[in-house]
């Protein structure tokens, strides 16, 4: 009987020490979000209160309008910079899909020399540091007269998001059955036909989630955006958050605003697709 | 005329390659040029300054190069265990709940969707000496009453910086941990049980070789851009203070940018891109051999 309740009295402590465990590391996790999002509300004043004032006794959205309201008084562009982050990323997402389709097709469907090489070689292109390439790209673009344009930062983006697209869409064409694009072409389809109406609506969920893993590496890339671009013609939100610091001052209040607009969108589109992208990335890994 | 007929598998890869080329490639290919001249940004002409291998030899030569690259090792070599360990601990509790797991599994990618530049600022803001959360709530609790001057010790500078690079990428390994852990067989961990080994055990021979390939994977992604922490540790503290956060990609961005050295950065930036490729070849080896041992792989 007693190790029966010394039993009982262990594993109950277990599950105490698991919940803890548990709540401990979600608060570290969700605070640093929260605290940021919290002080977007806060008036300046008080987030420089010394001693703290922990329980905010006025929220307001003085943030949000000044950083809506326009270039005045030391405002930033962030309408601007928010219209230049969309229309780079869903651009260089577009084309970065198209390419991986077909490079995915390649890896997953043909037997070729060379193959693991060649798919190592893809990859390591994408390792290369951000600073390190924006180097010779700066040269470059600044050479060709692209820079801070969004055709240069398009162009970089596509050849960043590539490897993985390539990488994750390969894993979701392994996943469909040889036999179901052969059983279309032996009933009349052509390849590309088979291709289109047959693999491509089975694996379209996965092709979807690698189009938001392109698009939130495009969103939240900054090592190469702020050397490639240089005013408001092209700058990106990540690079716009600089805007809010000058030399020895920042608008904390200010640059939480900005942050709680970059992380909407994300959150938005990473949780609609959680379950595909995990598939994605364990698939290709696990069964390429 | 004969038409120069391509194996299909080429004619789809090639839009891939002809943009990694041209986007990666050949840009390489000049700042492998470019680090052999006295190439500086302010003066066009000095591109074609042929110096032979100066640069190299500058840089073999420069404490402050070598303080960077063994920092970049060490805080690499951290990190990325660090974040595994936490990732394994964080999976195996998120696995054992049983209500509530879809909502615990969306909190905890909520890091993964921050940009690093946005992580540095909210560890720049969170960490400062004045208002930050920490010295706030370390001096509302009455543990402190002194500013502890997290960014500006060189060492609690540090520790700030792997702090933030932890807090953004432990998930990674968590969530990938996690698809692992979902996916393991039942039958070798009951047989396991049957036979008398204790949790632990029946964890360390059963379980964990069966997760190492997901752990692998995990490694693989992070290792594609472990150039990440470059974002962070520039806006938490630009390498300072005094260079005690300087990593090789803060350093290599001052000498170009600020400096002007494009010749000699770029001297240094092919060392960082063969240590960034140096790594990924090693982890996808690794994911390899581990796929293999468990037979998954063709």
């Amino acid at each position: 009987m007693a190790s029966n309740a010394e039993h009982r009295l262990r594993k109950r402590l277990l599950r105490i020490a698991h919940l803890t465990g548990l709540f401990l590391a979600m608060s570290l996790i969700c605070l640093p979000g929260l605290w940021i999002v919290l002080n977007s509300f806060r008036p300046t004043v008080e987030i420089m209160a010394k001693p703290p004032v922990w329980i905010p006794n006025s929220l307001n959205l003085d943030h949000y309008r000044a950083m809506f309201g326009g270039v005045g008084e030391g405002g930033v562009p962030v309408l601007t910079y928010f219209r230049n982050s969309l229309i780079i990323s869903v651009t260089s997402t577009l084309v970065a899909l198209l390419v991986g389709m077909a490079g995915g097709y390649a890896f997953a469907r043909y037997r070729f020399k060379g193959k693991a090489a060649l798919f190592v070689g893809l990859m390591a292109t994408r390792a290369v540091p951000g600073v390190a390439l924006s180097l010779p790209l700066f040269i470059i673009m600044a050479r060709a007269g692209i820079i801070d344009t969004h055709f240069g930062l398009i162009l970089t983006y596509v050849a960043l998001n590539v490897p993985f697209t390539v990488w994750l869409i390969d894993g979701f064409f392994r996943q469909v059955p040889r036999e179901l694009a052969e059983a279309a072409e032996i009933d009349g389809c052509t390849r590309w036909q088979a291709f289109w109406k047959v693999e491509f609506p089975v694996a379209r969920a996965g092709i979807a989630s690698a189009g938001i893993f392109a698009f939130l590496t495009s969103w939240n890339e900054y090592a190469l955006a702020s050397q490639l671009t240089r005013s408001v013609n092209s700058k990106t939100m990540p690079v716009g958050l600089l805007d809010f610091t000058s030399q020895f001052t920042l608008n904390w209040g200010g640059m939480c605003a900005l942050a709680v607009l970059m992380i909407i969108p994300a959150l938005v589109l990473t949780f609609l697709v959680q379950k595909h992208l995990i598939a994605g990335l364990t698939f290709g890994g696990v069964k390429g | 005329m004969s038409r120069l007929k391509l194996p299909p598998w080429l004619v789809l890869l090639l839009p891939a390659i002809i943009i990694l080329m041209a986007v990666v490639l050949v840009p390489l290919v000049l700042s492998f040029y470019s680090s052999f001249t006295a190439y500086q940004l302010t003066r066009p002409d000095s591109l074609t300054k042929w110096i032979g291998t100066f640069n190299y030899r500058k840089a073999a030569g420069d404490a402050n190069f070598w303080w960077a690259f063994g920092r970049t090792v060490l805080l690499l070599t951290i990190a990325l265990n660090l974040e595994m360990l936490l990732g394994l601990g964080l999976a195996v509790m998120v696995s054992k709940v049983t209500t509530g797991q879809r909502l615990l599994r969306t909190a905890m990618m909520f890091p993964m969707m921050f940009s690093p530049v946005l992580v540095g600022f909210q560890f720049k803001f969170i960490f400062n000496d004045n208002v930050g959360l920490v010295n706030n709530a370390l001096q509302s609790l009455g543990l402190t009453d002194v500013a502890i001057p997290w960014l500006v010790d060189g060492h609690l500078a540090m520790f700030s910086i792997i702090f933030a690079e932890i807090w953004t990428s432990t998930s990674v390994f968590a969530i990938l941990i996690l698809a692992g852990l979902y996916a393991i067989p039942q039958d070798p961990v009951e047989a396991a049980k049957v036979d008398g080994c204790t949790p632990w055990q029946s964890f360390r021979f059963v379980t964990l070789p069966f997760l190492m390939p997901f752990i692998y994977i995990a490694m693989a992604i992070r290792s594609l851009d472990v150039a990440r922490a470059y974002d962070i540790v520039q806006i938490m503290t630009n390498g300072g203070p005094a260079r005690r956060t300087e990593l090789l990609w803060t350093l290599i961005g001052r000498t170009a940018y600020v400096d002007a050295r494009m010749g000699y950065a770029n001297a240094m930036g092919y060392i960082a891109i063969l240590l960034s490729i140096f790594f990924t070849i090693y982890f996808f080896r690794k994911l390899t051999a581990a796929r293999s041992e468990l037979g998954m792989g063709v």
